[in-house]
């Protein structure tokens, strides 16, 4: 193992094992009884750019980002659910992309990490992030940042929470601190930058509540 | 990923329709334990029906009871003004449940439906599983069987049902409305869950071809509830044990009628009308609740490692009783 990490980058390395084990799961399953693979078409808007596509039913919303449209700024991290790094915005809800199948949202509008910030200049919460030291190693922070833009719509929009079911919620005065961490606990950071995380989301969401005039 | 085939009807008819019309089908809603199954191996359907378009996401109040559409999203379930007024045990229930993400992705019906995370049967690996292999055995059994069942399990599984919606809808009596070939029925939720006895991949009375198309919640007495879950760690973690506890008071603090329902310690949420009956005409406070929580326990059969379940199932029937008695 450890000669093939010298001789490949790792991302080579990586793809080399996916494709043997997707060759390995393609063997090990049976087709379908008519012997074909069936293909679905289908069309998504992804950042504002429309797409035709025409894929197996099975690749999920996570992997047609990553390995058919190369848009790697979602990130793979568990694939099952757990820890919220492929989070991704379907007309503006956040879900994890590694459970949905990209057909099943035919018609729909999906963004990504690299649909949020406008040219050159930063979404806030990516600012925010930046500013608050919210990330260390950054592979969780793509989903972080798209889970809190869908986090604070929600907020806005009176949703509930189990800590505001208790404490009470008012999106006037802004989000406390366990508030965020209840809201974002889809989110998970091996790092444990979650102070500089829930700051961060705290500082955007204090700026829009002032702008609402508070 | 075993391959197989798609389709996305917009009518109920034609979605029961096109589930009969080939084998290994299965519906898809949210996708978000199925999807997974799927990736695991232990669900490998041939074709999906994608029944997320069918119009049967509505939450509306009728005459006697608010009726949930099988497509309704966990979130606006939680969310929606007649659940906070009128049941907020359920919206309590549902967001001590999954992720966000997952709240926003999970259907009604799929919520239902979802199976259990006993770590013998979500894994291919071990061989076996009665649920996953029908006479193949139980490996949690003799296995690490920390979250597993205290109460209704048998020699053939002891998996619990891993929810917390379903176990606020039971302590509200619900009844869940599906239809099939066979036309339209419903079914009280204590009766629609099976315990594993010796046919543990029986779940469910879900006929073949049955589609769940929503749930009924009875109206009741306004009254205090409480939904209290124990786990892991504080967000985004199954129940070790859980408890949706309904109380009905008189002026003087006597209780009329309380339903309990307990999740995490059994294969479906647990109900013990033994112990609601005990507890009419006491008056509400720590001695009648710890007295109704020992006959809720009476019976339990720990294994290896989940003998805390008993005390904790215990001490949070208590705490849910109490919470809800203070808002009652």
């Amino acid at each position: 193992m450890k000669s093939h990490d010298d001789d490949m980058t790792r991302r080579t390395f990586v793809e080399a094992t996916v494709a043997v084990a997707s060759l390995y799961g393609s063997l090990a399953e049976a087709a379908p009884a008519t012997g074909t693979i069936p293909t679905a078409n289908y069309s998504l808007t992804i950042n504002g750019q429309h797409h035709d596509l025409q894929l197996e039913p099975r690749v999920t919303l996570l992997d047609l980002l990553r390995e058919r449209l190369h848009l790697t700024g979602t990130k793979k991290g568990c694939d099952h659910g757990q820890c919220g790094a492929c989070t991704v915005l379907v007309d503006g809800v956040r879900v994890n992309s590694c459970l949905t199948l990209a057909v099943t949202q035919d018609g729909k509008q999906i963004t990504t990490i690299e649909g949020l910030a406008s040219g050159e200049t930063l979404h806030p919460l990516q600012a925010a992030f930046i500013e608050h030291d919210g990330f260390q190693c950054g592979f969780c922070t793509s989903g972080q940042i798209c889970s809190a833009a869908g986090m604070l719509k929600e907020a806005q929009a009176g949703m509930p929470s189990a800590v505001s079911l208790v404490a009470g919620h008012s999106a006037a005065a802004g989000l406390t601190a366990d508030e965020i961490r209840e809201r974002m606990a889809g989110n998970l950071c091996r790092c444990g930058a979650y102070v500089g995380i829930v700051a961060a989301i705290q500082a955007v969401d204090q700026a829009s509540a002032d702008r609402r005039g508070r | 990923m075993r391959p197989f085939g798609y389709s996305r009807p917009t009518q109920v008819a034609e979605a029961i329709a096109q589930e009969r019309r080939q084998p290994e089908t299965k519906f898809l809603g949210g996708g978000t334990n199925l999807v997974d199954l799927m990736k695991m191996g232990v669900e490998h359907p041939a074709h999906l029906v994608d029944i997320t378009r069918l119009p049967l996401a509505q939450i509306q109040e009728h005459p006697n009871a608010i009726r949930i559409g099988a497509l309704a999203r966990n979130s606006e379930v939680a969310a929606h003004p007649l659940i906070l007024q009128k049941h907020p045990v359920l919206s309590q229930a549902i967001l001590a449940g999954a992720s966000p993400q997952i709240r926003n992705m999970a259907t009604t019906g799929g919520n239902l439906l979802q199976r259990t995370r006993c770590f013998y049967f979500y894994d291919p690996s071990y061989t076996e599983c009665n649920k996953r292999v029908p006479g193949s055995g139980c490996a949690a059994l003799r296995g690490y069987n920390r979250i597993h069942a205290i109460l209704g399990g048998s020699e053939q599984c002891i998996a619990t049902y891993p929810g917390d919606m379903a176990v606020a809808l039971t302590a509200l009596n619900a009844r869940v409305v599906v239809t099939g070939p066979q036309g339209e029925r419903s079914i009280p939720i204590d009766q629609f869950y099976k315990l594993p006895g010796n046919t543990p991949h029986i779940e469910h009375d879900l006929k073949p071809y049955e589609l769940i198309v929503a749930v009924e919640i009875p109206q009741a007495p306004s009254t205090g509830s409480h939904y209290l879950k124990v786990r892991d760690r504080n967000s985004f973690a199954f129940a070790l044990v859980s408890v949706a506890a309904i109380v009905d008071l008189t002026a003087d603090n006597r209780i009329r009628q309380t339903r309990i329902a307990l999740g995490g310690v059994a294969p479906k949420p647990w109900r013990v009308p033994e112990a609601e009956e005990s507890l009419r005409n006491q008056t509400a406070g720590e001695t009648a609740f710890r007295a109704a929580a020992e006959i809720i326990v009476k019976g339990a059969a720990p294994h290896r490692y989940n003998g805390f379940k008993v005390e904790m199932a215990r001490r949070s029937t208590v705490r849910a009783l109490l919470a809800a008695s203070q808002r009652a």
